[in-house]
């Protein structure tokens, strides 16, 4: 029987099996939070999970709206304060994979959440960097999931918050007490990759149903594909179940009202 | 020894025009309350220094407050954009705002910098950025015993610091309790401080290891129930998030954010 699943759940399902169990993982919020507690729910049931508010070791029932609900904290082996939290645990070498979001991403992996356009007068104005530039840095390795369009995939970004391979893909050469960096994009399309050689961002796993018109559609640049090309795996039953499961009972929570007196 | 007073007391009396103002908390334990009485009395030209600027700092940029921002997210967590941030910045209303980049990495950094007395905060950060290219604050020094090439940002040394807490006790011991970011660097660091705490007991209740901040080290303490609402206090209130969802639309707005401002701070009255 053919399962039926949404592009995006074939995202997460993937970036979720990007995670191997006993890893160490510094999780960013949106898409890396749902993929990274879908592996603690799945394959990896001892999969460390760490938030940049201070939470260590956490096992949210719920995926937090924002980076400090007070579910991770409640389910955390204990929280710190986010200097030691960067300090110690990041800085000091402790996290195997930091897994992130962004809004924009190049070719050579390096990420822009800062803002389109100029610095002195952005057309769009962004968030910011956040924990994501030491992350992208101090990790072991990084993961990074969106999802595909030519907006966010574009040849090079306006703005680098978060290195990946750099302007021209030496970035990291040379440079002492750094990550490797990038090794993984996970879209809706499609598993990309960095060039051994080149670091370009090469698509290594396309999902299934999926063109590589599509993906280049979709990629701000003329977008390379990996000579063996595979195809990525389906979701299981289990996965879209638990998937599912989360994310409704996430939604309940986020949903309900909260009295009156609390709010004011 | 912290005083104890009105919040609007303290406020009328530590933060001047012109000040540099941090107000800490992370997600958890946002001081609106106090942000609130600082709109309420019409300061002007602050500089604001926050990690994660989010609702209470795009109220104080609304109204006018503030003239330079230094920061790591500025953001709405979980929903998006910052309008009235963006407002001030992209078009200059309802002033120009200056700001000041970092990341958190760097900023929890000169937080603790600023506590410990340095002039300055190194990290093994801003390796490939744009950051520095914008930010004058973020340079890079040599290690003197292994030539390493370090980032540096000057410490945060604020003239008021605001905080909101759980309880204090009838000294002036502040419990934290929960998400703690950078609420003790923050009080340290600066040279006033305001805490304003939920409930003011007779014992703290503090477990062996909890972070308590020491009366003889803050300077001011209020007692403001809710103070920290629409975010959360550990332990009192949950955080309200869909108060977070709706705030998109109100601040998108100039005229619904200004009858927002009207109704829900000028004509809230406060704390005498």
């Amino acid at each position: 029987m053919t399962l039926q699943y949404t592009s995006s759940e074939m995202m997460t399902v993937t970036a979720a099996r990007a995670l191997s169990n006993g890893m160490t993982c510094f999780v960013g919020i949106g898409l890396p939070s749902e993929a990274a507690n879908l592996a603690r729910l799945t394959h990896a049931p001892d999969v460390t999970l760490i938030y940049e508010s201070g939470t260590l070791q956490t096992k949210p029932d719920i995926l937090p709206l924002s980076i400090g609900d007070g579910e991770l904290c409640e389910q955390a082996l204990t929280t710190v304060a986010v200097p030691e939290m960067f300090r110690y645990w990041l800085q000091g070498g402790h996290i195997d994979v930091g897994f992130l979001g962004t809004a924009q991403i190049d070719k050579y992996a390096n990420l822009n959440t800062t803002l389109i356009g100029d610095y002195q007068s952005p057309k769009v104005r962004l968030p910011g960097g956040g924990g994501a530039p030491e992350i992208a840095s101090n990790a072991r390795e990084v993961f990074i999931t969106l999802k595909h369009s030519p907006r966010a995939f574009v040849e090079a970004v306006d703005f680098i918050t978060t290195l990946g391979y750099g302007r021209d893909g030496k970035g990291r050469d040379g440079v002492p007490n750094i990550g490797r960096g990038p090794t993984k994009v996970i879209t809706d399309l499609c598993v990309m990759a960095p060039d051994a050689e080149t670091r370009e961002l090469t698509v290594v796993s396309l999902h299934p149903g999926v063109t590589q018109e599509q993906v280049r559609e979709a990629t701000g640049w003329p977008v390379r594909f990996a000579d063996e090309l595979a195809l990525t795996p389906e979701p299981s039953a289990e996965e879209l179940a638990i998937l599912r499961d989360l994310k409704a009972r996430t939604a309940e929570h986020h949903a309900k009202p909260i009295s009156q007196e609390a709010a004011q | 020894m912290a005083q104890f007073m009105s919040l609007h007391d303290a406020v009328a009396r530590y933060l001047q025009d012109g000040a540099t103002v941090a107000m800490e908390g992370f997600t958890h334990l946002i001081p609106f309350a106090a942000g609130h009485e600082i709109i309420r009395q019409e300061k002007r030209g602050l500089t604001l220094i926050r990690m994660t600027p989010d609702i209470l700092y795009d109220q104080l940029i609304g109204a006018g407050c503030a003239e330079k921002l230094i920061f790591s997210w500025g953001g709405n967590p979980g929903v998006g954009s910052l309008h009235r941030l963006r407002d001030a910045v992209e078009r200059g209303f309802p002033r120009k705002l200056e700001i000041f980049e970092h990341s958190h990495a760097a900023m929890a950094c000169a937080y603790e910098a600023g506590a410990a007395g340095l002039p300055l905060a190194v990290l093994r950060g801003y390796i490939g950025s744009d950051l520095p290219k914008v930010n004058s604050q973020i340079r890079f020094i040599e290690c003197p015993f292994t030539g390493e090439r370090l980032a540096a940002v000057p410490a945060v040394r604020p003239d008021v610091s605001i905080v909101h807490a759980q309880r204090a006790d009838r000294k002036g011991n502040v419990l934290v309790s929960g998400i703690v970011g950078v609420q003790k660097e923050a009080v340290l660091a600066a040279r006033h401080s305001i805490v304003t705490v939920e409930e003011i007991v007779d014992d703290l209740q503090a477990d062996a290891n909890a972070c308590v901040i020491p009366g003889w080290a803050i300077t001011a303490i209020a007692e403001v129930k809710g103070g920290a609402a629409p975010s959360y206090a550990h332990g009192y209130y949950p955080r309200n998030n869909s108060f977070y969802k709706e705030w998109d639309a109100i601040s998108r707005d100039r005229d619904t954010f200004n009858d927002w401002l009207q109704q829900n701070v000028y004509n809230a009255g406060g704390q005498a």
